[in-house]
């Protein structure tokens, strides 16, 4: 069924939603801006100084010319480390290369010599998930001076730090999915292994260098004093100690030759079984603008979204009498069949029941899913926990966990408490989690959060028969707002990787498109669902 | 009549003449070389026959081969066409001796045509108007120099055996005579193997006008009116015209007399061509032209003429051939209207006219009518080739007056889109265009004159460089796979905008454009313009772009290394910024290189590799068309890779040696 749209473009509303909802973007595009310039000034005529490409250059021309690239923690550390890492110093996404998407992870040097943050180290690490998870070959371009060793207790030791991607590339090879490194600048200690594991390596005459220990280390260590270039260089590693595979003359040769072995990787393409024509929405998307309230307490019907998302804005709509705060049906987004889970309200059991009956559909026929997520929760209240709103809750969140369909998660307003794991949350490992800059993450909301302690606090001091004057109450309330509002942001929470990026509400249909076609790419495992708590 | 005829040609002039057998039932055998083997005329005639390998001596040229295919095939006849063996008496004498039709003139007729001075000697006798000049067997210095003194300044020097302009000397001073004449004579013995030279006054200013006739074999001769022939480039037609502008009917009354004489004292038979040059310092004047020579077969331009006369010529040809009379006497000959043709050839005007070869990436002709007719012998994805003669196609447009014809034949050229080798279409739209050309003030200094005006690339190459740009994105979009949303989304990136550089050379000069992907728009820029692109698309090679409330469109055909985008008004050829690899430019810098600047044929090697030469040194020589071109070291040092010997042919951009400084 073609979906009709009934908002009214004309009213105040729509233009003042829309007037809000573009200094958002612009917000972020400007923002995005900033941080694609890398490093600071200094740092980047350095860099070009000794003929190097700047890292989003290197990317750009490891690409298919024109390719899209999907780009994930975009704004990763954003304002930690005193600001000074944007990007986390560290450029993931996937793109193109030979006809073929691939996850590129590229160090830049001109932030801090591309030494590995704490962020720096999770998102590396995100990025290898994203390849396993999607079957992308991996190319590491990699210009980085290894561990940032002020910070070696969060970036080292544990299970999810440094080491963790090394085991990865050697695992992903193992599963066949390519790895491939360019050496453009440093390799130094462990980051000496990103090279020495990879399948196949590349390295830059003059300016790739490989070793264990650097020149620093080893004067210190036996005195003997000897160049970087000829402790590990090219010349060494590409004749003498077969480290790398291929000399290259600068940048640009390097990439080349990157280019050149994914196209010489083999792969097959991945049928698609029910991939049609794309065709695009019936209305413009950029009407979404209007659409999403400006206050986000303001009900609206989400299928007003979906229409300005799916192809042709045919949504085929499942129980649409029945649960009705949750919309389910089946669509196509830029040729892939999906199916679509939204919320139009609190969960009710029914929704609940609804949702996980759909993903167990889904599944059935091997169809990707699609959660549009604005939820404040599950219903509560006596009625319904006596009506087992906790066990139909489990319900959806069993089906959500258990479904191994590729999952699509868009946080297009209110992410909260168990509505977040309802609606397929990071926890739930969707393949992609995309923030739009309207959206609110935590555990509950800033209103509430103050609300619920406040209470708490009130009925403490009640019971001691103390009172409460509305001036403390309010004093007390204040920091406990400011802090919701704060760690719920967008941009906190993707400083934070809790999600791969914010995202222009107007790009959410290429998004899913480019992460569909993505995944594609992997077989989809057959799903066992747990124990449905009847 | 006959019932099948064999077509001793190739190209566009066997096609044509096909094309009257076909109308008038009579069947065809072509003939091939290896390089033709799938061409146009094999395909247009009912039987084919090879002759060999692709040199024309090895095929075209092949008599005897020709005369045994006709033999064995069954045909009464054989046209020449023109070129090859049309003019060639000793063939002519082999087709009667095997009793096959030679469709021409008596072998005596060419025999005598063919040699200029005994033609003008005759000519003389026969009192039709020569050229002041000598053209005897007495060719002492001493001699020469009076016969120059009483033909007067200036004068010209041409060699006896000679054409296309080698031996040819213009002498403008009694002091300049016999050191021009030692040049003239070294020139024609090494080309021709005869020494022997002709004195003829030099006319500043002259047309081309030359008078078509018809003789049959009863002894009637008739003509069929003239030609204007007088824009030339490398003594070579371009543009031909009917009648010629201008032209006061007395004049040619005398003109038609004067050819119709010249046949008849030759006995001549079928079609011929008597090219006078008229003296044009004060006018066209019924005294003032003479006889130049007499071609002895059909002539490229001769559409022009059935544009005006409605006579088929290939057929006049074949029913006199055949024995009959002329279909039409003198007075029931007239004309009507005016015809203009433009010889298409693949060529670099740029670049002194030098013949251009290659594949025909894209060709599209305009389409034809009563009023436009294109004769071609190539369809798209031929070659054109260094064997043979590089013109694509005759472009005829006629109309009730010049005028007409003119405006018929802008927009013709306009239309016909050719991309793969250089070719002459730009020069030929702007001599019609030119000023000088639409009042008819032509002579055959036309194109020198004018030659600012006709070479100069003037046209605003922007909205070229967003063609090319566009047509570079189409192309990565179709070069993807299966169809996904990473195919379409043009350098789509979350939250930024991307911009892209494109590099075109043209010439020498380099162009950049940089196009700006921002939320699904996309915009151009090119040096201080601004493109911002509503839409753009591309089907059957053409490609079509609209930006700020304009539409432009053009074809598009993409070579290896280049693109070529031809507007109306302008074919460009752009070389593509190649993704220069290191590791090839590793291999030393490219300074001292240098590539064969056209097809041709190394005549002479002068040095062995790794011999030192000083820079400009010539290194070897190149023939091309009938012109020798010096190739000389670009810095002075060690040659390297020079592997050529004379007799090697090579090809447009080939590596000929290297200069290692």
């Amino acid at each position: 069924m073609r979906l009709v749209s009934s908002i009214d473009k004309q009213s105040a509303s729509f233009s003042e939603n829309a007037a809000h909802m573009k200094s958002l973007v612009a917000d972020l595009r400007a923002k995005a801006a900033e941080i694609a310039l890398g490093g600071d000034e200094r740092s980047r005529e350095r860099h070009l100084s000794r003929g190097k490409m700047l890292p989003r250059e290197r990317v750009r021309a490891l690409l298919d010319p024109g390719s899209p690239f999907l780009e994930i923690g975009q704004m990763a550390a954003w304002r930690m480390y005193g600001g000074e890492a944007p990007s986390a110093g560290l450029i993931a996404g996937i793109g193109r290369i030979a006809g073929r998407e691939c996850m590129v992870v590229c160090n830049d040097a001109t932030v801090k010599g591309g030494t590995y943050y704490p962020m720096t180290v999770k998102k590396h690490l995100r990025a290898q998930e994203i390849a396993r998870e999607n079957h992308l070959p991996c190319l590491y371009l990699v210009d980085s001076g290894g561990a940032y060793l002020p910070a070696q207790d969060e970036v080292f030791p544990d299970r999810e730090h440094f080491g963790r991607i090394f085991f990865n590339q050697a695992n992903m090879s193992a599963i066949g999915i390519a790895q491939i490194a360019v050496v453009m600048g440093s390799c130094t200690a462990g980051g000496a292994y990103v090279p020495a594991m990879a399948d196949e390596s590349v390295i830059v005459r003059n300016q790739g260098t490989i070793f264990l220990g650097g020149p620093p280390l080893i004067k210190a260590a036996t005195g003997e004093e000897v160049t970087a270039e000829e402790l590990g260089g090219a010349e060494v590693h590409a004749r003498v100690s077969g480290v790398s595979d291929h000399y290259a003359m600068d940048d640009r040769h390097a990439l080349n030759i990157a280019r050149e072995i994914v196209g010489s990787l083999n792969l097959k393409r991945r049928e698609q079984p029910d991939a049609v024509a794309a065709r695009p929405p019936q209305y413009p998307v950029d009407d979404i603008y209007g659409i999403i309230p400006k206050d986000a307490r303001t009900p609206y019907d989400v299928r007003e979204v979906i229409a300005r998302i799916v192809d042709d804005s045919d949504l085929h709509e499942f129980k649409k009498l029945y649960g009705t705060t949750l919309v389910c049906g089946f669509a196509h987004i830029q040729g892939h069949a999906v199916g679509i889970l939204a919320n139009n309200g609190v969960l009710f059991s029914e929704s609940a029941l609804k949702g996980a009956h759909f993903i167990e559909l889904c599944c059935q026929r091997n169809i990707p899913l699609v959660f549009l997520q604005n939820i404040t929760g599950f219903m509560v209240g006596k009625k319904h926990e006596a009506g087992g709103i906790a066990r139909d809750g489990a319900k959806l969140v069993t089906a959500v966990a258990c479904a191994k369909v590729p999952k699509f998660t868009i946080i297009i307003g209110g992410s909260y408490g168990a509505g977040n794991y309802g609606m397929c949350g990071r926890a739930f490992g969707p393949r992609f989690l995309w923030m739009w800059p309207n959206a609110r993450i935590g555990v509950m909301g800033s209103e509430t959060a103050p609300a619920v302690l406040a209470q708490v606090r009130r009925d403490a001091l009640a019971a001691q028969g103390r009172d409460w004057s509305p001036s403390e109450e309010a004093e007390f309330m204040k920091p406990i707002r400011e802090q919701y509002e704060t760690q719920g942001h967008p941009y906190y929470a993707t400083a934070r990787l809790w999600d791969d990026g914010i995202i222009d509400p107007a790009d959410t249909r290429m998004v899913l498109g480019l992460g569909l076609a993505a995944a594609a790419n992997a077989p989809t495992e057959e799903t066992r669902f747990g124990v449905f708590r009847m | 009549m006959f019932d099948k005829i064999l077509i001793a040609n190739r190209g566009e002039i066997a096609c044509r003449i096909m094309r009257t057998c076909r109308r008038m039932g009579v069947r065809t055998v072509a003939v091939y070389s290896d390089a033709d083997a799938s061409a146009l005329h094999v395909r247009a005639a009912d039987e084919a026959v090879r002759l060999g390998p692709a040199p024309a001596a090895d095929s075209y040229l092949k008599g005897e081969a020709i005369i045994a295919a006709a033999l064995q095939f069954g045909a009464q006849a054989i046209h020449p066409g023109y070129g090859f063996l049309s003019e060639r008496a000793e063939f002519a004498l082999a087709c009667h001796a095997a009793g096959i039709v030679f469709i021409g003139p008596p072998v005596e007729a060419i025999r005598t045509m063919g040699l200029k001075g005994a033609a003008k000697i005759l000519m003389r006798e026969a009192e039709v108007p020569v050229l002041p000049g000598y053209e005897g067997t007495e060719q002492s210095d001493d001699f020469l120099m009076q016969q120059a003194v009483a033909t007067g300044w200036p004068l010209l020097i041409k060699a006896e055996a000679g054409g296309g302009g080698k031996g040819m000397r213009k002498v403008v001073s009694p002091d300049e005579f016999l050191p021009a004449l030692a040049g003239a004579r070294r020139e024609a013995l090494a080309a021709f193997g005869d020494h022997r030279v002709v004195l003829e006054k030099y006319l500043a200013q002259a047309r081309h006008i030359e008078v078509q006739v018809f003789g049959d074999q009863s002894g009637n001769v008739v003509h069929l009116f003239e030609r204007d022939c007088s824009v030339q480039r490398r003594h070579q037609k371009i543009i031909e015209e009917a009648p010629a502008f201008g032209l006061p009917d007395e004049m040619r009354a005398a003109m038609g007399a004067a050819a119709v004489a010249a046949a008849k004292a030759v006995n001549y038979t079928g079609a011929g061509t008597v090219e006078f040059i008229a003296d044009v310092s004060a006018g066209l004047r019924p005294d003032r032209f003479y006889f130049m020579e007499m071609n002895t077969r059909l002539q490229v331009e001769h559409p022009v003429t059935e544009a005006i006369t409605g006579v088929d010529l290939v057929e006049w040809q074949l029913r006199i051939a055949a024995g009959e009379r002329l279909p039409l006497g003198q007075e029931q000959i007239s004309f009507d209207g005016h015809a203009i043709e433009a010889r298409i050839y693949a060529e670099n005007p740029a670049q002194g006219f030098l013949p251009s070869t290659g594949q025909l990436l894209h060709l599209r002709a305009p389409g034809s009518s009563r009023f436009v007719r294109v004769d071609t012998g190539v369809r798209q994805g031929d070659t054109v080739t260094l064997h043979y003669d590089p013109m694509i196609a005759k472009l005829v447009a006629r109309g009730a007056s010049r005028e007409d014809a003119l405006r018929r034949l802008r927009l013709a050229l306009e239309a016909y889109e050719i991309a793969g080798p250089h070719t002459n279409r730009d020069f030929l739209l702007r001599v019609a265009e030119h000023q000088a050309f639409a009042a008819g003030d032509v002579d055959t200094g036309f194109v020198d004159k004018h030659a600012t005006d006709l070479l100069a690339a003037t046209e605003d190459v922007a909205d070229v460089l967003v063609l090319a740009t566009l047509h570079l994105m189409l192309m990565r979009r179709t070069l993807a796979g299966p169809q996904s949303a990473w195919d379409e989304s043009c350098c789509w990136h979350n939250n930024l905008d991307v911009r892209e550089t494109f590099r075109f050379t043209r010439g020498d000069v380099g162009h950049e454009v940089v196009a700006v992907h921002a939320r699904g728009r996309l915009s151009l820029i090119c040096g201080e313009r601004t493109f911002d692109i509503a839409s753009y698309r591309e089907d059957a090679g053409h490609i079509e772009v609209e930006c700020g409330g304009r539409r432009l469109r053009s074809a598009v055909a993409q070579g290896d290394a280049e693109l070529t985008i031809i507007t109306r008004r302008q074919t460009v050829r752009l070389m593509l910024d190649a993704n220069v690899r290191a590791d090839d430019a590793e291999e030393g810098s490219s300074a001292g290189v240098v590539d064969a600047p056209m097809p041709g044929r190394v005549i002479e090697v002068f040095v062995r590799d790794g011999d030192s030469v000083e820079r400009n040194a010539p290194v070897l020589v190149l023939e091309a068309m009938k012109m020798e071109y010096t190739i000389r070291a670009p810095v002075a040092g060690a040659v390297r890779s020079l592997l050529l010997r004379a007799g090697d042919q090579v090809s447009e951009g080939a590596r000929l040696f290297a200069i290692e400084p």
